[in-house]
């Protein structure tokens, strides 16, 4: 099966001449819910807009279930439901003509039921004949959601649901975004909250100045994240490790004066490496432990100059 | 096609009139109502008939034609404006539509609310003026390819505005004046023969031309030239339209 979204070689330069998508090379899994995290202005709005259709890309290509977004271009549009970054609603409608009209405009034939379903499940029927502009911030984030949504897509781009949304809402949002890929729907949501890509991605990517820089299965990213390091201060530093060690991958550091090993919680841990420590004569006057955390990893990616 | 798109468009636009109705309709019917009542019936008993046509019934198709080219202007550039201003044109450039199929739906919308401002004023002057259709079926005729050809143009100027200042100021520098001089109050004919060589550039002369003879079968310029400048205007637009749907003018990044 294809992919839900194949980026090939993709570049971005705006008419500035800021080049703000250099290269990137992306896959995203039919079904997953896919986050892209990034410091501001690292592109992902600009790498979302593009896959949608709002922004042309300069080089490379782009394709949606399959289906070229320049040269096919109405597949693979009709496939996608998007909610943008910035929240724009024509502020003089209801939520029902607004969402009603967003059907018909991705060429779907009127289906009220779908539309009443859909206002029920946002918590927006009871506002549907409320104009816009009376409507609340995280609900007109809703009404946007309900658009994108209007169509029945395959794929749906959420940039950066959680803004704005308090935090008793965040978590029945993320409740309807697994909801929503249990229908078989492909997400893919930028996030400036590591927890919530943590809570609900399946697969992260990174992107830094434009340049996508890690895409890992989140289970993989958590196995890093796991890692933890056991530091031993020693009585008299050491050339090399003794070969009685050798399995534990030891590392020397502070000009043989510390041993770091790097461990989880499945190989033993802690015990099983003093036990060996001791069992080598190996005397130490300290020892402490560190974990690198997801924002560790984060911050190390992404403050690379 | 996507023909659920461009009924959704118009619909979308046709709503938005009826939301607004006294603004987008009466408001331009009273105002050249106004006109008739000035003009027409209170200055008018004054003004010796031109070419056998009483002054109050002379200006009607002008004041008319006027009308429906500010308002096709103004309704068309609102409506594509409107939306890249406020960021909800993102849905549009989003979905599955042609360009052509959005300008479908924003122009026929705006040039079916433009014809019928036109109808209902046609309709009211029969209150107010002695009025005659001599050629009913031109006369519709030249209403729709105005109605059409200064819609395009609007959504053009609501495609390059970029504040609301560049919005009003073509309708307001160019179009007021050349639609005032366009020959609605008078015949060119009255004029010297050298402003009457001038007033053949202006663009509005041969529309006010060609309606009024739809409506008393007199012209200042003859009926097939003034068609003829009509269809190159449309020609014009549609080229400009085309344009932009290539190279994504001031819609796509
Ligand atoms: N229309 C434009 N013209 C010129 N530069 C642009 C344009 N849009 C975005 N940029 C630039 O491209 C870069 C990426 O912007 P983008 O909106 O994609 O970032 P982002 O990752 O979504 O950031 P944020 O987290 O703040 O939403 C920024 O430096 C921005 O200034
Ligand atoms: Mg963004």
């Amino acid at each position: 099966m294809t992919a839900a979204i194949s980026v090939r070689n993709l570049s971005k330069t705006y008419a500035t001449g800021f080049s703000a998508l250099k290269d990137v090379n992306l896959d995203v899994r039919r079904g997953e819910i896919f986050a892209l995290l990034g410091p501001n202005g690292a592109g992902k709005t600009t790498l979302i807009s593009t896959i949608c259709g709002i922004v042309r890309p300069t080089a490379g290509t782009v394709e949606v279930c399959g289906h070229d977004i320049s040269k096919n271009y109405r597949a693979a549009r009709s496939s996608i439901g998007l909610v943008p970054q910035e929240l724009t609603t024509d502020a003089f409608e209801t939520p029902w003509n607004t969402v009603a009209f967003s059907r018909g405009l991705f060429g779907k034939p009127a289906n009220p039921a779908h539309i009443e379903d859909l206002l029920k499940r946002l918590s927006l029927w009871d506002k549907k004949d409320t104009q816009i502009r009376r409507l609340s911030g995280g609900m007109k984030r809703r009404v946007m959601i309900a658009k994108a949504l209007s169509h029945e897509p395959t794929v749906v781009f959420l940039d950066e649901p959680s803004a704005g949304v308090d935090v008793a809402l965040r978590t029945s949002m993320w409740e309807q975004i697994r909801e929503l890929r249990a229908t078989g729907v492909t997400i893919i949501l930028t996030t400036h909250y590591l927890e919530e890509a943590e809570e609900i991605a399946d697969r992260i990517g990174v992107i830094r100045k434009g340049e996508l820089i890690l895409t890992e299965d989140k289970t993989d990213l958590m196995k890093k994240l796991g890692k933890k390091e056991l530091v031993i201060d020693l009585y008299e530093a050491m050339n090399s490790t003794p070969p009685s060690l050798a399995p534990y991958a030891p590392a020397l550091h502070a000009d043989g004066r510390q041993i770091v090993f790097t461990y989880d919680d499945r190989n033993g841990g802690i015990p099983q490496l003093l036990a060996a420590l001791n069992a080598s004569n190996i005397r130490y006057k300290d020892l402490s432990t560190r974990q690198s955390s997801l924002e560790d990893i984060f911050i190390h990616l992404v403050g690379q100059p | 096609m996507n023909h659920r798109a461009i009924g959704a468009i118009f619909n979308f636009e046709i709503n938005r009139a009826r939301r607004t109705i006294g603004q987008s309709i009466i408001s331009p019917v009273l105002s050249t109502i106004l006109y008739f009542i000035v003009f027409g019936a209170a200055i008018g008993g004054r003004i010796d008939a031109i070419e056998g046509v009483s002054y109050g019934a002379f200006i009607v198709p002008g004041l008319i034609m006027q009308t429906v080219l500010a308002q096709s202007i103004s309704l068309a550039s609102f409506a594509i404006y409107f939306p890249r201003f406020s960021g909800t044109i993102y849905e549009l450039l989003s979905a599955p539509v042609s360009f052509a199929e959005v300008v479908t739906g924003y122009v026929g919308a705006a040039a079916v609310k433009a014809l019928t401002i036109g109808l209902i004023i046609l309709a009211t002057s029969f209150f107010f003026v002695p009025i005659e259709i001599l050629h009913p079926f031109w006369m519709l005729a030249f209403l729709f390819l105005t109605c059409i050809t200064f819609c395009l143009l609007g959504f053009i100027i609501g495609i390059w505005a970029d504040g609301f200042e560049q919005l009003q100021m073509i309708p307001l520098l160019v179009i007021t004046p050349l639609s005032f001089l366009g020959g609605s109050f008078y015949s060119i004919k009255m004029l010297p023969e050298f402003w009457q060589n001038v007033s053949l550039l202006n663009p509005v002369v041969y529309l006010v031309s060609a309606f009024r003879w739809s409506f008393y079968g007199t012209a200042d310029v003859a009926v097939g030239i003034s068609l003829a400048v009509i269809l190159a205007f449309l020609c014009i637009s549609l080229a400009v339209i085309a344009w932009i749907f290539k190279t994504g003018y001031r819609l796509r990044n």
